[in-house]
């Protein structure tokens, strides 16, 4: 066989023919399973008269979605409604990113108190949601404790008014007048000169040493200009919206669905316990020799957690902590199970009011790779920004 | 050197001990820390006296003691249980015998489950919930660890052999869940019946087993230096890590018909397997690359140097190393997968939390009764998930000691 | 070397095991009733399992013959190969689809699916019945997992362009609301602003969006993806009102915990005709499916009983005696079927009246309903269908 050679190596033991070889039959492979798997579906398509094309997206949907962040009503299309389940599942996982992680960092930061109690106490709560599965949480605080709340004539009644019954939580809340949206330009204001502020202020300490209070400084600004812009209002920009019996319900004031509160309510409480072994981990990562020069040089417990501890520790909580919100925004597809109408519920329901299961299944799929796309790009963009830099 | 000049010797600071030093040391150490301790005595107070008086005087536990059976084993049907039984006392063999031969490690999870089983065996339940037959099963388990346990000194027990029997012993487990249709004493025992407990474990186990060797290929493909291999590998674990486990079993239950030519069918629990399997090789996949990661360079310089050759490489050299040091990882991935398999509520399936849902949803007798199922199901699954991280803490622990 | 060999057999073996689970044998033989712990009936659980083999369905010939033979391949063959006919339907609503107190599947669509059961392979029993969500309906269906969806599918246009073939309206129905008593609610269009728990995947959906928006009154819903949750949230309090099907509302009412104090309003919002449906794409079972139906109209038309059957083949009447198979032929031996197999189907679950009454009836299993649009044709209902001849 000296002719079937390539430099003296005979064919089937050159490197370069192995590996070109491997790398064509693999991908043979793996278009063959697709062409027989994608020509079964456009067999079943046509015997059984479904259509696989996206046309549908501009028909009216016809059905309701309980809730919705847009306006959407049963003559909208089907597009309209995926968006709104879009929206639904966004509104949810960012509110629950920063309820978790607040909750999170302060479970896991009691974690390491010196005070037992605390310590404990927060060692239960980790050990009892983090074992407990998600679903069987979200269950429980819907079925078990938001539906067997009292009914609308008997509502809870705290002060404010604030009001909670089976229907959901009704508090008073502001609603806009014809000033607010002149108003809110004070408020925009407010934010840029207080970022103005922490940047020179902050800038100003490093440089010179003088002890400026970047952050106070910052506040008190972003909290006195909307507090000036209010009073130079001829009319009070937010008026007072009470929540008021009416023939079925209450309206007017804020209003949380029971769905989205127990969802929330249960997300975050699971979440949050990851996070605080997250966070718990980072800050025991960092090394005890810095923690005993902060104290030689005479910080505070406060401050050395501000100044030394936590931003080695976010080296180390960070890129997990990106993960969990991840985590937390793929379990918002469990909404199907207490009514909740995220992504995933509203596009069953397309599913079968508009019969296209293969269309709707690639554009759930998409959304959600979409989203966690999102999440590796910030987790890498971080990582990127904090890795060590061997010098 | 007159008595003037001597220095004045500082007595050594007393360390005192005891429960007010104890106190003083740890609840109030300082003011804020005293305010705390007195902010969360009274909270965990009040919670405690909340739940406890719940649980033991509020709540009716009739609809939990009275379904044990459905709970544990869905619709399995009575007169072959007996398979659940072989089963359990094989398992609790190995286990025995596990213990016995890898010392340390094993030691603390068979304490667990004998502790466990035993307190099981004599539940202070009515003979109709838990019947003498069943507590004779149970209990037979830990007498089964004992053998085992004393079986593991025989000479012919040795570990790759243990590991062997523990390979050959699932697929066993399966067949006999299964049956074989025409054998008279074993009859097929359809899937839809399996459900409960059962289910969810027959799942989890299922996943893990058959995600390892895809998770490994993943692994191995996705750093590969063949670009088409690593592209694929990389796209295929990125997408099933990207979506929820929702999507994926709705994929295998409704869209997996249409890809598959008619007259090919697979039932429903094999679908879910499927399913969760796909989802785990992913992340398996992800555990694997960091254990590869984790082997130095030098050993594959010096296999190099030895004259061995890249498939010899990586399955004598680099993939032992790797997966020892992934165990703990794997062990973590278990935990949560067996949690995670109480989603095939979604698509239908009766798993635990199913056959709870159903309990209370549809029998008229058990309408009002959520709270208690729901704890009930919850209380199963901290049972299970504790018991198997606290031993995975152990396991890690030990491989630690070792290595150092 | 032995070592790499018995690694082999051992993985050999796991593979075999794996397999035989995967695909199981034929479920025929397995025993429906499963025991189910005592007092209680687990409402969502499944009876039997799915067999393995679906038949492989071709586009019957439009030019073909009209005699019809049994095509090679079609689904009428497969399931007379296969033994069992399998069936997808519910097992958690009182009177259409249920489990009695032995644990066994019953119901008015279940006694549907054993009719053709008995039709095409001659026994009512040969039949596995898989339970399934609203929302899984269509999908099910369209994959041609099953022979025959009998789960109070309401006919629409839409659903008859993508889910399959709609075969004979079994039952007249329609929507509903149901309030409870103490609101004082007596009319649907009182209900403006008012809160209704719905399930999704629904006719009852789009119809209830429908015809809020026509009276121009605000709506607000709750949507569970299963019956079970909608009736435990409206009981809870959850919603001022539930829309379904009034035959389902009533047979949920009859399953609270005070049925008086729900009532249900008398606007009927919209037509709902449940109707059992079969796949696109084979003419002969479609035929088969609606002839089978055909028979047990009929017989309730021309008297035939379950107690009777046998005595009537040998009737004075001549329709009867060609409905049974004693004379003549009404198409029998072109759709593949035996020539008495209404006898079989008769024998097996009656006429269209004792399948009613059975559930539905004064001494109903479930509840009583009074018949209204599900009478006969000639005693003023709707129930027609054409002559076999």
């Amino acid at each position: 066989m000296r002719f079937l050679t390539l430099g003296g190596v005979p064919l089937w033991r050159d490197a370069r023919v192995l590996r070109a070889a491997a790398q064509i039959i693999s991908v043979l492979i793996v278009v063959i399973v697709a062409v027989f798997v994608i020509n079964n579906v456009l067999d079943a398509a046509e015997k059984r008269g479904f259509s696989l094309g996206f046309g549908f997206l501009e028909e009216e949907a016809g059905f309701i979605i309980s809730e919705s962040v847009i306006e959407y009503g049963a003559a909208d299309t089907f597009q309209s409604a995926f968006l709104a389940g879009v929206l639904n599942t966004l509104k949810i996982a960012l509110l629950g990113i920063i309820l978790a992680t607040g909750l999170g960092v302060i479970v896991g930061v009691a974690r390491i108190s010196s005070n037992w109690l605390v310590r404990t106490v927060a060692g239960v709560y980790v050990e009892t949601f983090r074992n407990i599965p998600l679903l069987i949480q979200l269950f429980f605080w819907y079925f078990g404790v938001f539906l067997l709340l009292p009914p609308v004539r008997e509502s809870i009644q705290w002060p404010g008014p604030v009001f909670l019954n089976a229907r959901g939580f009704f508090a008073v809340w502001g609603s806009a007048s014809s000033s607010f949206s002149t108003w809110i330009w004070f408020v925009l204001a407010g934010v840029i000169l207080a970022l103005a502020v922490r940047v020179a202020a902050g800038q100003v300490q490093s440089r010179f040493g003088r002890a400026t209070h970047p952050n106070l400084s910052a506040l008190a600004v972003l909290v006195i200009l909307p507090i000036i812009g209010w009073f130079l209002m001829a009319e009070s920009p937010l008026v007072r919206d009470v929540p008021e019996l009416g023939r079925f319900n209450f309206e007017g004031g804020l209003r949380l669905s029971p769905e989205f509160a127990a969802f929330l309510l249960g997300l975050v409480i699971y979440t949050a316990s990851f996070i605080a072994e997250i966070v718990r981990a980072g800050i025991l990562s960092v090394q005890k020799g810095q923690l005993e020069a902060a104290r030689a040089l005479g910080l505070n417990e406060l401050q050395t957690m501000q100044s030394v501890a936590f931003p080695q520790a976010m080296r180390v909580i960070v890129p997990p902590l990106i993960s969990q919100f991840l985590n937390l925004t793929k379990n918002s597809s469990l909404g199907i199970l207490i009514a909740y109408p995220d992504l995933y519920f509203v596009s069953r329901t397309m599913i079968n009011q508009a019969g296209r299961a293969v269309p709707i299944f690639l554009m759930i799929m998409g959304a959600y790779l979409l989203m966690s796309l999102t999440f590796a790009v910030i987790g890498n963009i971080y990582n990127r920004r904090v890795r060590y830099v061997d010098r | 050197m007159s008595a003037a000049n001597t220095p004045e010797v500082l007595r050594p600071p007393v360390s005192k001990s005891g429960p007010i030093e104890w106190v003083k040391t740890n609840l109030t150490s300082t003011w804020y820390n005293a305010v705390l301790t007195v902010v969360m005595l009274a909270l965990v107070i009040f919670f405690l006296r909340l739940t406890l008086s719940w649980v033991f005087f509020d709540a009716n536990w009739d609809p939990v003691r009275s379904n044990l059976k459905l709970f544990l084993v869905g619709q399995y049907p009575d007169e072959e249980m007996w398979r659940i039984g072989v089963n359990a006392l094989m398992v609790s063999l190995l286990m025995g015998v596990s213990w016995g031969v890898w010392r340390g490690v094993a030691r603390t999870f068979g304490r667990v489950i004998v502790v466990g089983l035993i307190v099981i065996a004599v539940l202070p339940l009515s003979l109709d919930d838990l019947s003498l037959e069943g507590r004779i099963w149970v209990a037979a388990n830990p007498g089964m660890i004992g053998l085992g346990f004393v079986l593991a000194r025989a000479p012919f027990i040795r570990p790759k052999r243990v590991v062997i029997a523990w390979v050959v012993a699932f697929f066993v487990a399966i067949l006999l869940l299964r049956g074989i249709g025409g054998v008279a004493f074993l009859p097929e025992v359809s899937t839809t019946l399996w459900g409960g407990l059962l289910l969810n474990l027959i799942l989890a186990v299922v996943g893990i087993v058959a995600s390892f060797p895809l998770g490994i290929l993943l692994a191995l493909g996705r750093r590969s230096n063949l670009p088409a291999v690593s592209w694929l590998s990389i796209l295929f674990i990125e997408t099933v890590r990207g979506v929820p486990l929702v999507t994926l079993l709705f994929m295998t239950q409704i869209i997996l018909p249409l890809f598959l030519p008619e007259d090919l069918r697979i039932d429903r629990v094999t679908r879910a397997m499927l399913a969760i399997t796909l989802f785990s090789s992913a992340y398996m996949a992800e555990n694997v690359r960091g254990g590869l990661q984790a082997v130095p360079g030098g050993q594959v310089e010096a296999a190099k140097a030895l004259g061995l050759n890249g498939p010899y490489v990586m399955i004598f050299i680099v993939l032992p190393q790797a997966l020892r040091a992934v165990i703990p990882a794997i062990v973590g991935q278990f935990i949560s997968l067996f949690k995670d398999t109480s989603l095939v509520v979604v698509v239908g399936l009766l798993d635990v939390v199913g056959i709870g849902r159903s309990i209370f949803l549809g029998n008229v007798a058990w309408i009002g009764a959520q709270r208690e199922v729901y704890v009930f199901l919850a209380a199963i699954f901290w049972v299970f998930t504790y018991s198997m991280s606290y031993t995975s803490q152990k396991v890690e622990e030990a491989l630690r000691v070792r290595r150092n | 070397m032995k070592r790499k060999y018995w690694l082999l057999f051992a993985s050999l073996f796991g593979l075999m095991a794996l397999a035989a689970v995967a695909c199981g044998g034929d479920d025929a033989t397995q025993a429906p009733a499963t025991q189910v712990a005592a007092a209680t009936a687990v409402p969502a659980a499944a009876g039997q399992a799915p067999a393995t083999q679906v038949p492989a369905v071709q586009a019957a010939d439009p030019t073909a013959e009209p005699a019809m033979v049994v095509q090679e391949g079609s689904r009428l063959d497969l399931v007379q190969d296969r033994g069992t006919l399998i069936c997808a339907g519910r097992t958690d609503l009182a009177g259409f689809g249920f489990l009695n107190a032995d644990g066994d599947n019953a119901g008015f669509d279940v006694d549907l699916c054993r009719a053709v059961a008995a039709a095409v392979i001659g026994d009512g029993n040969a039949m596995e019945l898989i339970p399934i969500t609203a929302s899984e309906r269509g999908p099910t269906i369209q994959a041609g997992e099953v022979d025959l969806l009998s789960r109070n599918v309401t006919w629409t246009s839409t659903r008859d362009a993508q889910w399959g073939n709609y075969t004979t309206t079994m039952f007249y129905d329609g929507q509903g609301f149901m309030v409870p008593t103490a609101t004082g609610i007596t009319t649907a269009l009182d209900l403006d602003g008012a809160t209704v728990c719905v399930t999704s995947g629904t006719t009852t959906e789009l119809n209830l969006a429908d015809f809020f928006r026509q009276h121009g009154m605000a709506l607000e819903t709750v949507v569970f993806e299963d019956t079970a949750s909608v009736y435990s949230a409206y009981e809870s309090g959850r919603c001022d009102a539930t829309t379904s099907d009034k035959s389902q509302l009533a047979a949920v009412r009859s399953g609270f915990a005070d049925p008086a104090a729900h009532g249900i309003l008398p606007e009927t919002i919209s037509k709902e005709p449940l109707t059992p449906v079969v796949a696109h794409g084979d003419d002969q079972w479609f035929d088969v499916v609606k002839t089978v139906m055909s028979v047990l109209i009929n017989a309730e038309e021309l008297g035939v009983t379950a107690a009777n059957v046998d005595a009537m083949q040998s009737s004075d009447n001549v329709v009867i005696r060609r409905m049974l198979g004693a004379e003549g032929e009404f198409g029998q031996s072109d759709l593949g079927l035996s020539a008495t197999f209404a006898v079989d189907v008769i024998k097996a679950v009656g006429n269209y009246g004792e399948i009613y009454n059975r559930y539905m009836g004064p001494n109903g299993e479930a509840f009583t309903l009074p018949r209204g649009q599900n009478e006969l044709w000639n005693n003023g209902g709707l129930i027609y269908s054409p002559p076999l001849r």
